[in-house]
């Protein structure tokens, strides 16, 4: 089957150092640190006191509202303290601190997943506490309950994994296929969709061969290496035609998408009844050995720097997520959460510095989402947030793409950011 | 691990820079400016470096008279090779250095500084010269030495022409210092295009529209492509980043403008050759074509009007 993609777009270097280096589980972390808010929505309330033991996969956070999700204890151990912690997207969240004490009961098989209704399943899978597993932690079951005018025929998985470094949907698939196939199928049954979608970039062809391997019926498809392929209006463009209207959901075109690693974690819960509170992370550039690993969630990244060797030199920057979209930590002493996809280390910061536009017009040549991206950020820049919106700022999903082709180094996905900023914080309705 | 750099998104960036779009601009205008040497002696090699050194000069005059940190990327020797190049070969001496002067103080400055350049600062600096001493600025030397007309001048005053295709073609002919030979322009425009320096649709739509217009007319388009500033001014004034609009659609209207425009001065003005012209009047319509090409995001939909 040829080879599909969307329009625009830039070929990023590769840098994919660990996509040969199976998944590593770690042991029972001594002490994690658990946010109650790892999700796009409301916090959750703690449902433990200081002193109370816990177990692994026992309920710590409940949910507060529909858009939400709850959270678990990763380890077996004691709450030692309850306060606010710094949280990856830097800010403080209120967090559970527990110390381990080793122990793993572990999970018991449920035997009868095939007689499961779609509404048992659905609950199984917010209990579950899952969210978007590919950095944007939007709660998988509010994805699931589309308003019934939205007929869903489709569902695709997510394992373009585009972002340079990254590896951990590579390797995930290479060793979990049938679990994600798996937990494709019971996406499917969710949301009545007859037809199921893999699409995966052609740099991970052994990845597509496995996969293909374990389809059983769904479509796996090959896709262009090229960023921001894994952005999903971008898939949803290359794996079926279809166009996410300007402001809307793939909803609107019968489609929900999901990340490989939800996949799996949906199989988990479905099949083991385990909640998400572990997930591979991939640590790389500056440290010692850079690798992937099996993280319980609430594992500081300090430590988990210590088990990939220690850093090799004096970091600079300390980014959670890819290189293209993650978030740079002011300190190493902030959990790994539920959308933590990576953990990337940088002594060499490229710290390029800024000159003029020469409105080479780069920017707009490669932007996915068509916009002009030189323009929006002049605007936001000298405040004139009106025009920014006229020039579409809403509609950019900062991926990058322009502040990384800017011969001129110019802070694009900055300024952009400002100006979505400033108009969503009238309470103008998003586009 | 504390205090880390917590500088946005992305965290990566391209190796590409300003410097080397100047070096490959430098690279392509070379040959076509050797050959100018060649054609009409030291006195055009003089006219050029005079123009470069004074390009450059006021460059960074300019930037310690703004009180902005002095950086020299090259787009000063550009703008005085350029100046040069569009400058008959017989000019005295102290014109290059007004025209620089003109073009970078007052056209490229007065505006901003580098980025804010609405028209193109060589051509600026031309255009000046000629509205301040057209005599100066039209006496031509011929190829054997001897003062007459341009191929194009020479087509408005007597109606003949004195070239015919191949020597235009290799560039054989009056005209100025840079501008005569479409073949080597053709190939450092060609290089350009290539690397991705420059935009192809310009080129395209200037020659296109231009040739279709002078056929339509009754006018020998190839003769018009060949002659005179065209292939200079295409590939590398009218492609210049500054003075055109940054959608792929305004540049095609954009190249279709300058085309329109060259024709209309080349057929009905008292001038001869229109090329200058017509694309600083392009660049000056540049923004108004912006905004009417402006981008619609993916995903767009036309908003449907429910009462009508």
């Amino acid at each position: 089957m040829a080879t599909v993609s969307f329009r625009k777009g830039f070929v990023l270097p590769h840098r994919k150092f660990t996509e040969k280096s199976k998944i590593e589980a770690l042991g029972m972390p001594k002490k994690v640190v658990i946010p109650l808010q790892q999700h796009i929505g409301k916090e959750c309330k703690p449902v433990v006191k200081v002193g109370d033991s816990v177990k692994v996969g026992q309920k710590i956070g409940e949910s507060e509202g529909f858009v939400s999700a709850p959270v678990h204890s990763s380890v077996s151990g004691r709450v030692v303290e309850i306060k606010e912690w710094l949280h990856p997207l830097g800010k403080k969240v209120l967090s559970v601190v527990i110390e381990g004490n080793g122990k793993d009961d572990g999970f018991k098989e449920n035997k009868n997943v095939e007689k499961l209704s779609r509404e048992k399943l659905l609950k199984i899978i917010k209990e579950a506490g899952i969210v978007g597993m590919g950095g944007a932690t939007f709660p998988t079951h509010v994805k699931l309950s589309p308003p019934k005018e939205k007929k869903i025929d489709t569902v695709i998985l997510n394992g373009g994994e585009c972002e340079p470094y990254l590896t951990t949907d590579h390797r995930l698939m290479m060793e979990f296929s049938s679990e994600i196939v798996k937990g494709l199928k019971i996406l499917m049954k969710v949301v009545g969709a007859k037809k199921g979608f893999i699409g995966i970039e052609n740099d991970k062809k052994d990845a597509i061969d496995v996969m293909r391997k374990a389809a059983n019926g769904v479509e796996v498809v090959k896709l262009k290496t090229k960023y921001p392929q894994g952005a999903e209006k971008m898939l949803i463009k290359a794996l079926m035609g279809r166009v996410v209207p300007l402001g809307g959901l793939p909803m609107d075109v019968g489609v929900v998408v999901n990340n490989v690693g939800t996949a799996k974690a949906v199989h988990d819960a479905v099949y083991f009844g385990k909640p998400l509170i572990e997930r591979v992370v991939t640590v790389t550039g500056d440290v010692n050995e850079p690798k992937n690993v099996m993280v319980k969630v609430g594992m500081l990244v300090k430590d988990l720097i210590k088990e990939c060797g220690g850093y090799k030199g004096t970091p600079k920057k300390v980014i959670m997520g890819g290189p293209m979209m993650g978030i740079a930590q002011s300190s190493d002493n902030v959990p790994v959460i539920k959308g933590s996809s990576g953990v990337l280390v940088l002594d060499d910061v490229e710290e390029p510095e800024e000159r003029e536009c020469i409105r080479c017009a780069k920017c707009v040549d490669y932007c996915p989402m068509n916009l002009m991206p030189v323009t929006i950020a002049k605007f936001g820049r000298a405040d004139r947030i009106k025009q920014a919106e006229d020039y579409y700022a809403n509609a950019c999903f900062e991926c990058g793409v322009c502040a990384y082709v800017c011969p001129s180094k110019i802070p694009l996905v900055k300024w952009i950011k400002y100006a979505k900023g400033k108009i969503n914080e009238n309470g103008k309705p998003k586009r | 691990m504390e205090n880390l750099n917590v500088s946005g998104s992305p965290h990566i960036f391209e190796r590409s820079s300003k410097k080397r779009i100047m070096l490959f601009v430098l690279l392509a205008l070379l040959p076509a400016a050797g050959y100018g040497v060649f054609l009409f002696g030291v006195r055009a090699l003089l006219v050029m470096i005079v123009s470069v050194v004074s390009a450059v000069l006021t460059q960074i005059l300019m930037q310690v008279l703004v009180k902005r940190k002095v950086k020299v990327d090259g787009s000063g020797v550009v703008t005085g090779l350029l100046l040069g190049m569009i400058l008959p070969p017989t000019v005295p001496l102290w014109m290059p250095v007004v025209g620089a002067f003109f073009g970078i103080a007052i056209v490229k400055w007065v505006f901003g500084g580098f980025g804010y350049a609405m028209f193109n600062p060589a051509l600026a600096g031309r255009a000046f010269l000629m509205a301040a001493w057209p005599a100066l600025m039209t006496i031509w030397r011929g190829v054997d030495g001897v003062t007459g007309a341009t191929p194009l001048g020479a087509l408005k005053i007597g109606g003949i022409k004195t070239a015919g295709y191949f020597e235009l073609f290799m560039g054989n002919v009056g005209g100025s210092v840079g501008e005569t030979s479409a073949l080597l322009l053709l190939i450092g425009g060609l290089f350009l295009m290539v690397t991705k320096v420059i935009d192809w649709r310009v080129p395209l739509a200037y020659i296109g529209s231009l040739s279709l217009l002078m056929f339509v007319l009754g006018e020998d388009p190839v003769f018009h492509v060949l002659a005179g500033g065209v292939m200079l001014g295409t590939f590398f004034m009218a492609t210049g980043y500054e003075g055109m609009p940054l959608t792929k659609k305004g540049r095609v209207i954009f190249g279709i403008g300058c085309g329109l425009l060259t024709v209309i001065i080349r057929l009905y003005s008292g001038m001869p050759e229109g090329v200058t012209y017509a694309i600083l009047l392009m660049n000056g319509f540049s923004p108004l074509i912006e905004r009417w090409t402006r981008l619609r995001p993916f995903g767009y939909v036309k908003k449907v009007n429910k009462n009508g």
